[in-house]
């Protein structure tokens, strides 16, 4: 196989809930391969969010090296951190997370506009996406006016803004009913076809069977690592 | 693919012009978010507004007020000092002697004594003031009567409207001619010129030869102590008293000295001989001396102070200390209210970060700094308090012209009370918005995230 576009390497990963110490990650070690389409499963408590969280470089590890595409990001500063987020991922939420106050397509340019592209250069390659997602004629409107459905597209359509090494959705279709969540997971099909690599949190083992390789956790560990072709 | 490695390798200029378009774009989004919550924004702005805007209205009104005395001070001539007789204090008080003749003021030997003394003096101008009903067939004004000399309507910047002041001749010949002061002709000879006309003042005829133009610093200047009268005589449309010029021969010859007053039994009788003298000092810078060598003057030959010195040019200067301290009031009173302002405004942006936890959460996954995140709060901040202060600055300069159309007082903005207000105003903002931007920039981006 080719070299991991993502490394997690005997990660560790301590938080203080309240007054208690809590192990969320325990020396946990898996490779991400360009191209693959992860699914993570487990129990509640088993580390997937906190996994994700570092794999989005939204945390940081307490031990242990995370290196994403050859560079290791696990002692950067908060603002390379942010640098990393803004060009090298995309993420999709259960929850959309879209900014209310911005229509369609300015959603879809954030990430762009962190990176510091001009407006008519992001305003395209957002309308590119727009379309890409098939939302063609809802690109000024505002989230709220967009079912559950079409607001997730926009967020899939914001996660690609920025051309990312690596797509994490955290259960994107734990919101959605089952039409639109196995329209949102075609949509994730024919990315993985072009090439993505996704990583998917997931508790459905029906979302799961899609993807190539599925990884359980178990208490802050890889208890199951599986591969279907 | 690689994004962070090109941030790296860009030219350093290319980093300000990205600054410069995303503060704009930043700014664009910050009216977007207020707009969103408009009713919000004017109420969180109204702090600033009122702020600004009584700042601006209570200058233009100190300034209109103190324009106003400071013309009035500056036309009775700052280059002059004035000399009144007044009554003094220990006599005035004392009933017992109501018989008895009070002599006090100034008398002819001061005026020579400054003519000859003093250099820097060039003008000494003496004057009677004697307070007199003025007649003509039924018509009557209570009047003061100043017997001057021809050059006083120069020195006191007062002018004649019609006809002309009398002239040296005149006052050598001890001629009755008069000059009607702003409102009385009306009075006197409501049907037709007054020039020419014949006016009486107890059994003498005056011939009027002309008429002044209004006088206004007499109306906040003129001290009622200075008249013989202890009431002040009538007064015209501007509110100034009525005043009537005569040669001062003639109003020695037919007045007298010795000024008789009767009221209810009792009787009192004042001998003065000048009312007033007006001393013009040939240099400016020569004011303030000879101002106190005229006070040493007349302390030397005066047993009582029975005289006021009046001079402009230390009364502006007093009128311009005051104002300064009005204006450091002022200052204080628009900085509390800035200060309250300020922090209705904090307090509502730490409510909207806390609100839009999640919407920070978003941009910093994907990919916003912490500075991003400031810029956008200060921004959201600044523009609250400055649009805040535009309106407080356009309310601050219509309520002045207001009050100058319908209360009909003097009111002056100056160009630096908006300016100053409105960036006083944008500074409001940034101080009170960095505490609730770097709030929201510390926010934890999983926390955040988490938020509901």
């Amino acid at each position: 196989m080719s070299t991991p576009i993502a490394r997690v390497d005997n990660v560790r990963k301590q938080y203080l809930m309240g007054s208690v110490m809590v192990e969320a990650l325990r020396g946990l070690s898996v490779d991400f391969y360009p191209g693959e389409y992860i699914t993570i499963m487990g129990p509640s408590g088993c580390g997937k969010s906190t996994l994700l969280n570092i794999l989005g470089c939204l945390d940081r590890p307490t031990s242990g090296q995370y290196v994403l595409g050859g560079e290791d990001v696990s002692t950067l500063d908060d603002d390379q951190l942010s640098t990393i987020r803004g060009t090298r991922i995309g993420f999709v939420f259960q929850s959309y997370n879209l900014i209310q106050q911005l229509n369609v397509l300015e959603n879809i340019e954030v990430p762009l506009y962190y990176q510091g592209r001009p407006q008519h250069e992001s305003r395209a390659v957002a309308r590119e996406l727009a379309k890409r997602v098939g939302l063609e004629d809802r690109m000024e409107h505002k989230p709220f006016e967009l079912s559950g459905g079409q607001q997730q597209r926009v967020a899939v359509a914001r996660a690609l803004a920025n051309d990312p090494l690596i797509i994490l959705a955290d259960e994107p279709t734990g919101n959605l009913d089952s039409t639109s969540g196995s329209d949102i997971l075609s949509v994730f099909d024919d990315l993985n076809r072009q090439g993505k690599t996704l990583i998917m949190v997931t508790h459905s083992d029906e979302v799961s069977e899609r993807a190539g390789r599925v990884i359980r956790l178990r208490d802050g560990r890889v208890e199951r690592d599986e591969r279907r072709n | 693919m690689n994004g962070a490695t090109n941030l790296r390798s860009r030219i350093p200029w290319q980093h300000l012009v990205v600054d410069v378009e995303r503060v704009r774009r930043t700014m664009q989004l910050g009216l977007k978010s207020l707009w969103l919550h408009r009713l919000r924004s004017l109420l969180t702005g109204l702090g600033i507004v009122f702020g600004v805007c009584s700042v601006i209205a209570m200058l233009a009104i100190g300034e209109g007020l103190s324009y106003e005395a400071q013309e009035q001070i500056r036309r009775m001539g700052s280059n002059n000092i004035i000399i009144r007789s007044v009554k003094p204090p220990e006599d005035r008080s004392s009933s017992a002697e109501r018989t008895r003749v009070i002599e006090y003021g100034l008398t002819y030997a001061d005026v020579e004594r400054i003519k000859l003394t003093i250099p820097t003096v060039e003008v000494v101008i003496p004057s009677r003031i004697i307070r007199s009903d003025v007649w003509n067939g039924t018509n009557r004004i209570d009047c003061d009567i100043i017997g001057t000399v021809p050059s006083y309507p120069e020195m006191r910047n007062h002018h004649v409207a019609l006809g002309r002041f009398f002239t040296e001749e005149e006052l050598e010949e001890n001629l009755n001619v008069c000059v009607l002061g702003d409102g009385m002709a009306e009075k006197l000879f409501p049907l037709d010129s007054p020039l020419d006309g014949i006016v009486r003042i107890e059994g003498d005829y005056y011939k009027v030869i002309g008429t002044m133009e209004p006088e206004s610093e007499r109306s906040s200047m003129g001290s009622p102590d200075s008249n013989p009268a202890a009431a002040g005589p009538a007064r015209n449309a501007t509110g100034a008293p009525y005043e009537m010029y005569i040669p001062l021969t003639a109003a020695k010859s037919r007045f007298g000295e010795m000024l008789v007053q009767r009221s209810s039994g009792s009787f009192s009788a004042e001998r003065v001989e000048l009312h007033e003298v007006t001393i013009k000092v040939g240099q400016i810078d020569d004011v303030v001396e000879t101002w106190h060598i005229i006070a040493d003057l007349l302390t030397a030959n005066h047993k009582k102070t029975d005289y006021e010195i009046i001079v402009p040019l230390d009364l502006l200067r007093q009128a311009e200390r005051t104002k300064r301290i009005f204006n450091i009031v002022l200052g204080a009173i628009a900085a509390i209210s800035l200060l309250v302002g300020g922090i209705g405004i904090m307090n509502i942006m730490l409510a909207t970060v806390t609100e839009r936890t999640r919407e920070i959460g978003i941009r910093r996954a994907l990919g916003a700094k912490r500075k991003d995140i400031v810029l956008q709060f200060l921004i959201e901040t600044v523009l609250l308090s400055a649009s805040g202060g535009l309106i407080g600055v356009a309310l601050g300069l219509a309520i002045p012209f207001f009050i100058t159309q319908f209360a009909e007082l003097q009111t002056k903005v100056t160009l630096w009370s908006p300016l100053l207000a409105f960036s006083i105003s944008a500074l409001v903002g940034v101080v009170f918005g960095i505490y609730p931007a770097m709030r929201a920039a510390n926010m934890d981006p999983v926390e955040a995230l988490r938020h509901e």
